[in-house]
């Protein structure tokens, strides 16, 4: 009875962090700006580094954003939808700057050498953590029921972005 | 009560003739709701015989024919009548202006198309259009289904993604201001996805449109060009377009000429400088699931940002 | 076909069912009954032990955990309709999120039309239906266990999902692309998916158990044309569910596929098409609105019947009327889709379909208005009900002419205008018979009478209530608000009648609540009833109130529309069925002559455990398609166990096999 009401109530949290819409992001809800350091060095005592956990990596909404996202800020210019092109591809997880929620948060914030700009004060930090969260789901390291089922492909065809293609008119005159 | 985006107050000739039809059903259905409670009333509060006989008497028998054959008539008028306004309001002048509108989570894109690419105009939840000309609006939808509709000017029509040819041509007869809004439930702010109609005399139309080609107004105060400058190193420029600068995001509302908009979020606030702010500022708690985000910026980033977008006439 | 090892008797002679009237020692009891009675209540009672629940066949009591459970969603359905009604009760409220409201309202359409209004329908079939056709039991009882156990879970499923914040939230309809997995992220619309395809088995299980019930049960003498409306209704609308759920089903699955395994159905970027779901759901939509409103049409005519104290007008009219409208209701769906830009001369046709559905409607309120006319009215609540139903379902009848045409849709469509007009039709349509007729049937279910007064109180807020509600939102409609909004700003000018409508919504809620605690309070305290407290014409009044569990001892023969209003002084009754099995009377399907006899099988788990490996099996695919491959075979072997026969032993042996040589003296002439 008593691990029958635990895995409820275990069964809800994990539905709630699926289902959750958070429109509204406090900057500190989405916390935890770079955690790389571009030096060894520490002052003080030794300090093992916080692992901080992505806070949308369960969220299937924020996947979702993310996806959106990663067409809309032109991610997939360089990176396709995760198979690479200019820029390495995304659907495998072994990377240069590493996998981790942090560590693909600061290449998104920083920026890395030899062509991945960076985002900084460019993409409001929440939204990164979104795009965070869809990138870790093109490797397959979200889990399963809160990636999307089905990569549509519509912001890739783009067919509403191009002008209309109306056909020329006869200049139109007032009635009267 | 009148509301903002009437049925039944047309301003142009589709909806005018919808609103005759609305009026012709109107009457005719009131009058047979009348005769069918009269008859109702009738048959609860007769004066009856002691002893009611099962029999059925032949009087009752060729009224309810009667009044089967008589609905049958009636539907029949109704058909007509129904069928010659959809003639009516389907026939497609030659000589129309075509406008796009293209649907998007949760806003209205609107060009205007040109020969000359250069002479395209592209706005948001804002058409303007001439008094007394048809217009033609090409109906498309990037993401998923919406429905344009301004009751004013026409029924509505759906924008559905990756179906072409939705077209709806209308005419405003009277120059005003009329609002449409999303009638296809499309998700988190279905509620907050309305356009403005504005119909104008041909010559203010046309210095409109000349206005509106031209690119966006240098800046020319001080505090107009820190705006600027916080415009392009926010997040801003990569969803927004404003023609003349180097802001050219596609997946946002153009901006070239915003202070020449009446309201901002899809109709959802007038344009003015406070509800501006906050919307910069706190777009998501204004309009929650909005694709706009909430840009953290400071207050004495803010103020030239906004003095400068109001000044993009 | 025969269920679970069922025993297929020798055909009989009409003669060998039927006795005269000589040796009766009641209207519809022979000498010797109490053994039966005793014999009879050990074959068909209900199951015991302390697993009994589960193992439940008796129409009687899956009737009513089916009507209470319906009645249940329909009470959360309420509760969510109030908060919308909260939320729009004044302009830029910020009582729910739009987020919440979203998911609101999805709930509210689809607890309304899938786990309330067609179940509601079905249930009080199953209850009646046995009885006023005159046999001991539904046809297929364990089928019937099974379904009642998958519209359980899935109305569990639905709940549960929706306080996890799971909720589908693309409305009732969920149109792709907004259904899309692109647009929908999460489970919700899963959710949806999953909870259609729990509901439809149901229906569909149930509309099946119906047809067999009404076309081959029926009491000898009971042909074709002496059916009562409410059982010609029920017919109607079963085939039509026959008809119209599989097409729900395939958007459900081709849903569940395009976001579950990666197909494209719907995604218009690949080819998909977003009106495909469109065609296919409204050719289930819209019928199914007629599934709601058909059986209504029926149990008005019961009540018109009884309460005027003469037969229907115009029966044939009647029966012909509501077949024309199951036949129409197939060919009027595109009216949903007029603003998508259908060509015109097809949109055209949809217009006359709809406008002409319009005509059996019509027939058949003026044959109830003539049955007034001719007949004496006793002012009951069922009665009130029933007139009710008719000021209110025809204002929303001829608001529906009006939706039929295009023009007039493309400007009404889509706003709330549509729900004032579904509310009409639907509420003033069938939730008005429903309630008068539940108040009708009461004294059978329970064996007490409801309270009078508190009827016609709970009536006369209904009615009010209901007016006051949906009345404004014609007009609401027609000055531009639209469906599905959340909030609005007060310079629309809607504040004043939204609020209006939601003091209405306050004084309906008092209505219905009053009319649940009049059923509550009576079902305990009520006065006792007897056989049959309104005098009602049909076979269903000619048992005790409440029933015994294999209805009648003998079943009267029938001689007319209205059995027991023209009873012969000779009533001729059936014996010969065993009472030593379960065994029904099958009959031919058009004169209703008796054909056989029909052994129908015992209480058992096997349903429930099947209801269980399906359910498991729909909620274990939200998750992964793996679900059906593991899933099908424990179901099939359920099914399997389920219709295992245990009728191996010899003919001879079988119990009670000797009772089936009928003695030569009870064989008497056929007097129908």
């Amino acid at each position: 009875m008593k691990r029958a009401a635990i895995a409820l109530l275990l069964l809800t949290m994990l539905a709630c962090e699926r289902e959750e819409r958070r429109f509204r992001e406090m900057p500190s809800a989405a916390a935890r700006r770079n955690t790389e350091r571009l030096v060894s060095l520490v002052p003080g005592p030794y300090t093992a580094d916080v692992k901080v956990d992505a806070p949308y990596g369960r969220n299937a909404f924020a996947i979702s954003e993310g996806k959106r996202l990663f067409s809309w800020y032109n991610c997939v210019g360089c990176h396709a939808n995760g198979g690479g092109g200019m820029g390495p591809p995304l659907m495998d997880e072994r990377w240069r700057y590493g996998s981790d929620p942090e560590q693909i948060f600061a290449t998104i914030w920083e920026g890395r050498p030899n062509g991945m700009p960076s985002f900084r004060g460019k993409i409001p930090e929440y939204q990164v953590w979104q795009l965070v969260a869809y990138v870790q789901s093109l490797s397959g390291n979200v889990p399963k029921d809160a990636a999307n089922g089905r990569p549509d492909d519509m912001q890739v065809h783009k067919q509403d972005q191009a002008l209309p293609d109306l056909v020329p008119e006869k200049e139109p005159a007032p009635v009267q | 009560m009148r509301g903002i985006q009437s049925a039944l107050e047309p301003a142009g000739v589709q909806a005018e003739q919808i609103a005759n039809l609305w009026t012709v059903f109107l009457i005719v259905t009131a009058i047979v709701y009348v005769v069918v409670m009269a008859f109702t009333i009738a048959a609860l509060l007769r004066r009856r015989p002691a002893i009611v006989s099962n029999a059925t008497s032949p009087a009752v028998r060729n009224t309810v024919s009667a009044a089967v054959g008589l609905t049958v008539l009636i539907l029949f008028g109704l058909l007509t009548a129904s069928i010659f306004t959809t003639r009516g309001i389907a026939s497609v002048p030659d000589r129309a202006i075509q406008i796009a509108v293209t649907g998007k989570q949760w806003w209205w894109q609107v060009e205007y198309d040109d020969a000359d690419k250069s002479k395209r105009i592209t706005t948001a939840n804002e058409i303007v259009i001439p008094v007394g000309v048809p217009v033609t609006v090409h109906l498309r939808s990037s993401d998923v289904i919406h429905s344009f509709w301004v009751p004013s000017l026409h029924g509505k029509r759906d924008l559905i993604p990756g179906k072409r040819g939705q077209t709806l041509t209308f005419r405003a007869d009277k120059p005003g201001v009329y609002r449409g809004q999303c009638a296809e439930f499309c998700g988190y702010q279905h509620a907050n996805m309305s356009l403005w109609v504005t119909a104008l005399p041909f010559a203010d139309y046309a210095r409109w449109i000349e206005a509106s080609r031209q690119p966006s107004r240098i800046p020319s105060t001080k505090t107009e060009r820190k705006g600027q400058d916080v415009f392009m190193s926010s997040p801003c420029p990569l969803c927004h377009t404003i023609q003349g600068t180097a802001a050219g995001g596609k997946t946002g509302p153009d901006l070239t000429h915003f202070a020449s908009r009446r309201s901002i979020a899809a109709a959802m606030f007038p344009n003015r400088p406070g509800f501006l702010g906050g919307w910069i500022v706190d777009a998501q708690h204004l309009k929650p699931g909005s694709q706009m985000p909430s840009i953290p910026l400071q207050e004495q980033e803010l103020q030239p940002l906004v003095t400068y977008l109001e000044s993009l006439k | 076909m025969s269920e679970h090892g069922a025993h297929v008797g020798d055909a009989k002679p009409l003669e060998e069912h039927l006795i005269k009237e000589e040796t009766k020692v009641g209207p519809y009891s022979l000498p010797g009954d109490e053994v039966r009675h005793e014999e009879l209540e050990k074959m068909w009672g209900p199951a015991k032990g302390p697993f009994r629940w589960f193992m439940q066949v008796d129409h009687h009591i899956l009737g009513k955990r089916f009507i209470i459970t319906a009645f249940i969603w329909f009470g959360l359905g309420g509760i969510l309709a109030a908060l919308m009604r909260l939320q729009l009760s004044r302009p830029d409220n910020h009582f729910l999120s739009a987020d919440q409201y979203n998911q609101i309202f999805t709930m509210h359409g689809v607890t309304m039309m899938f786990l309330f209004a067609v179940p509601i329908m079905e249930a009080v079939a199953v209850y009646m239906i046995p009885m006023l056709c005159g046999t001991r039991s539904l046809a297929f009882p364990r089928l019937n266990a099974y379904s009642y156990y998958m519209f359980l879970f899935g109305g569990i499923l639905l709940y549960v999902a929706f306080f996890l914040n799971t909720g589908p939230d693309t409305g009732w309809f969920t149109y792709p692309p907004l259904a899309n997995p692109e647009f929908a992220p999460g489970k919700r619309v899963d959710i949806w998916a999953q909870l259609v395809n729990f509901t439809e088995i149901s229906a569909l299980a149930v509309a099946v158990e119906i047809i067999a019930t009404i076309l081959k049960q029926r009491a000898p003498g009971m042909s074709i044309n002496r059916l009562p409306l409410y059982t010609w209704s029920m017919l109607i609308t079963s085939f039509m569910i026959v008809f119209a759920m599989p097409a729900v089903m395939t958007c459900s699955f081709y849903l569940a596929a395009d976001r579950l395994v990666g197909t494209h159905f719907f995604n218009p970027a690949e080819g998909g098409d977003p009106l495909l779901w469109q065609h296919l759901f409204w050719f289930f939509g819209h019928p199914e609105v007629y599934i709601i409103f058909i059986p209504a049409l029926g149990m008005v005519s019961q009540i018109v019947t009884a309460f005027t104290r003469r037969p229907v007008f115009g029966y044939t009219a009647m029966v012909l009327s509501q077949v024309a409208t199951g036949f129409i209701g197939f060919g009027l769906w595109v009216h949903h889709m007029f603003a998508t830009g259908i060509p015109a001369l097809g949109s055209s046709y949809f217009t006359a379909a709809s406008m002409m559905i319009a005509i059996p409607s019509g027939v058949q309120i003026f044959c109830w208005i003539a049955t007034i006319w001719m007949g004496k009215p006793v002012y009951k609540p069922p009665f009130m009900f029933v007139l009710g139903f008719i000021a209110i379902f025809v204002l929303g009848g001829l608001t529906g002419v009006m939706l039929a045409s295009i023009p007039l849709d493309l400007q009404i469509h889509d706003t709330m205008f549509v729900v004032a007009h579904l509310h009409y039709v639907l509420i003033g349509g069938a939730v008005f018979p429903l309630f008068g007729v539940l108040y009708y049937w009461f004294p059978k279910m329970t064996g007490r009478m409801q309270n009078d007064v508190a009827g016609h109180i709970s009536f006369v807020l209904m009615f009010i209530g209901f007016n006051l509600t949906f009345f404004p939102m014609h007009k609401l409609g027609l000055i531009g608000m639209t469906r599905r909004i959340y909030t609005y700003h007060p310079e629309t000018g809607w504040g004043p009648l939204n609020a209006l409508s939601s003091i209405g919504a306050l004084v309906l809620a008092m209505g219905v609540l009053v009319y649940v605690g009049n059923a509550a309070w009576s079902w305990k305290k009520g006065r006792i009833a007897g056989m049959n407290p309104f005098d009602g014409p049909t076979l269903e009044w000619a048992t005790s109130s409440p029933p015994p569990p294999y209805n009648f001892i003998h079943v009267p023969v029938v001689n007319s529309l209205e059995p027991l209003w023209h009873a012969p002084e000779h009533q001729p009754l059936v014996t010969g069925l065993s009472t030593q099995e379960k065994e029904v009377l099958i009959t031919r399907t058009f004169d209703a002559e008796p054909d056989h006899r029909y052994t129908l099988p015992t209480y058992t788990p096997w349903p429930f455990l099947a209801a269980v490996a399906t359910g498991s099996m729909f909620v274990g695919s939200l998750f992964t398609p793996w679900a059906f491959a593991i899933g099908l075979p424990i179901a099939g072997a359920m099914v399997t166990a389920w219709f295992w026969p245990t009728t191996a032993k010899k003919e001879g042996e079988l119990p009670g096999r000797s009772e089936r040589e009928f003695p030569a003296e009870q064989a008497s002439e056929v007097t129908t």
